[in-house]
């Protein structure tokens, strides 16, 4: 079974968020990274760059296909994880942890109430 | 790889693969385990120990009788008349305009017997061509649903193989094909494959597929042997630079300009496409499919990417991927034949952004 932490939000395309006061950060879930297995490129977005809830934001790359990410909430791109640009396989092996990918400084905190709580995501992937 | 969305077709080891915890996906018209651990670990199996792949999709098909050989002389590129009994050959099928409807391995099963080894996708179409131009005296069969198969390769099979058929056992030559024993069932095992390892394809009835595929499982868990999906399979003929039917091989290329003349005999006076080829082999192609590497870390080339040379959009990537073997993004494309040197440098155009690749001799990647 996949790794869903209680305290983090979640997304129905498989991004997770933590909250970190006005900025959240962003990954993809362990279910994601199960489902794409070997990350071998991470394209990072870049900083200052601005976004709308589900806008696509980067991409994550596996041996076999290439598959967007989007923006969980609406925000601004504040910090990229460089260490994915050396070492993409983070994404497997810590997908809550070193595998982050980026950090939004939020539009509004509020937004973060339309994700998905770790039971309803819980749910959503059975 | 081409997907269909029309798949409705499952093999014999279906659930078996299932079981494994394979993922799977549409391939051709058949339901087929992509991976069933990681495509990485599964390629590196193979390129270290073992690994297992189910072919049972792959077309089978029998042609016999007096005068056969004259035919498919005339139906296929290279020279039948050059195989014994046991004896296979890579070879092409073509039409009237040397465009490529199937590659495939023939192999002389008796004087006046052969068997076809056809692409999943083009089976039906590959009967139908040879059915069509089918002379009197020559009987064609479509044994792929009675029959299934297994692609085992990699350095340690002729271990494997000792195991399950007794140490004594040698398998044959590179490109033959024999029959062997196991537990009551025939297997005709061929020295080939599609990874550049050593390795064989075993075929034998469909009914036995799901005890032949444990047994394999069960002899090989002390090899490191794995299980391997369409993933691998991709991933280890690309680093050989084996052309894949349907995006390196289609009815708009040829196999002068795929780089693949050695398997078309122009000393046989009469085949089909072969003016042709005659003339592609005189003059030089136009275009050529070539192997290229990227320069450096970067995206890994997807198939249809846009190919730039010198700021001009010239062709497209007709297979690519990331190579587990050498950690980098390698991909081939058919090139105007001017741009085609190797060492040349091309760029590949990805999500908008061009990345450098140079381009290199086949294989791309060799045993050290």
């Amino acid at each position: 079974m996949s790794n869903v932490p209680d305290d983090l939000f979640y997304t129905e395309s498989h991004e997770w968020v933590r909250v970190e006061g006005d900025k959240a950060r962003v990954g993809i879930t362990d279910h994601a990274q199960a489902e794409l297995t070997d990350v071998v490129y991470v394209e990072l977005p870049k900083v200052g760059t601005q976004v709308d809830a589900r806008g696509q934001i980067a991409v994550v790359e596996s041996v076999k296909a290439a598959s967007d990410i989007y923006a969980p909430i609406k925000g601004e791109v504040v910090e990229a994880n460089e260490a994915l640009s050396g070492n993409p396989a983070l994404v497997n092996t810590d997908p809550f942890g070193e595998g982050w990918i980026f950090i939004l400084k939020m539009a509004s905190p509020e937004d973060v109430k339309q994700l998905k709580d770790a039971a309803a995501y819980r749910q959503a992937i059975g | 790889m081409p997907v269909s969305d029309a798949a409705s077709k499952f093999t014999p080891l279906y659930e078996e693969h299932r079981r494994a915890g394979a993922k799977i996906i549409p391939f051709g018209g058949w339901l087929m385990p992509v991976q069933y651990t990681s495509i990485s670990d599964e390629h590196q199996a193979v390129r270290n120990a073992v690994g297992v792949f189910d072919i049972s999709h792959m077309g089978q098909l029998t042609a016999s009788g007096a005068g056969v050989a004259p035919w498919l002389n005339r139906m296929l590129t290279n020279n039948v008349g050059k195989l014994e009994v046991g004896g296979g050959q890579y070879t092409f099928l073509l039409n009237e305009h040397a465009g490529i409807i199937d590659d495939l391995i023939i192999y002389r099963t008796a004087n006046e017997e052969f068997l076809l080894v056809v692409n999943a996708s083009r089976t039906e179409e590959d009967f139908a061509w040879l059915q069509k131009h089918l002379p009197d005296g020559v009987t064609l069969d479509n044994r792929s649903a009675e029959r299934a198969g297994l692609a085992i390769q990699g350095p340690k099979v002729v271990e494997l193989f000792q195991k399950m058929l007794g140490t004594e056992t040698t398998l044959p030559a590179r490109n033959q094909l024999q029959d062997f024993a196991y537990d009551g069932v025939k297997l005709t095992i061929a020295r080939t494959g599609y990874t550049g390892e050593d390795g064989v394809e075993v075929f034998f009835p469909a009914n036995d597929a799901v005890k032949i595929w444990r047994a394999v499982l069960e002899e090989g868990k002390s090899l490191g042997l794995k299980p391997c999906g369409l993933g691998a399979r991709d991933t280890l003929r690309l680093e050989m630079c084996y052309p894949l039917n349907g995006s390196d091989l289609t009815p708009e290329t040829n196999p002068i300009e795929a780089g693949l003349g050695f398997f078309v005999d122009l000393s046989k006076k009469d085949f089909t496409g072969r003016d042709i080829l005659q003339q592609a082999k005189e003059n030089g192609p136009a275009r050529k499919l070539v192997a290229f590497k990227m320069a450096g870390k970067g995206p890994p080339p997807r198939p249809h990417y846009p190919v730039w040379v010198n700021n001009e959009r010239v062709s497209e990537v007709s297979s690519g991927t990331l190579s587990p073997s050498l950690n980098q993004g390698i991909g081939m494309a058919y090139l105007p034949t001017a741009n085609a040197r190797i060492g040349s440098e091309i760029q590949i155009e990805i999500r908008g952004q061009k990345f450098p690749a140079v381009i290199e001799k086949k294989p791309l990647y060799k045993k050290s």
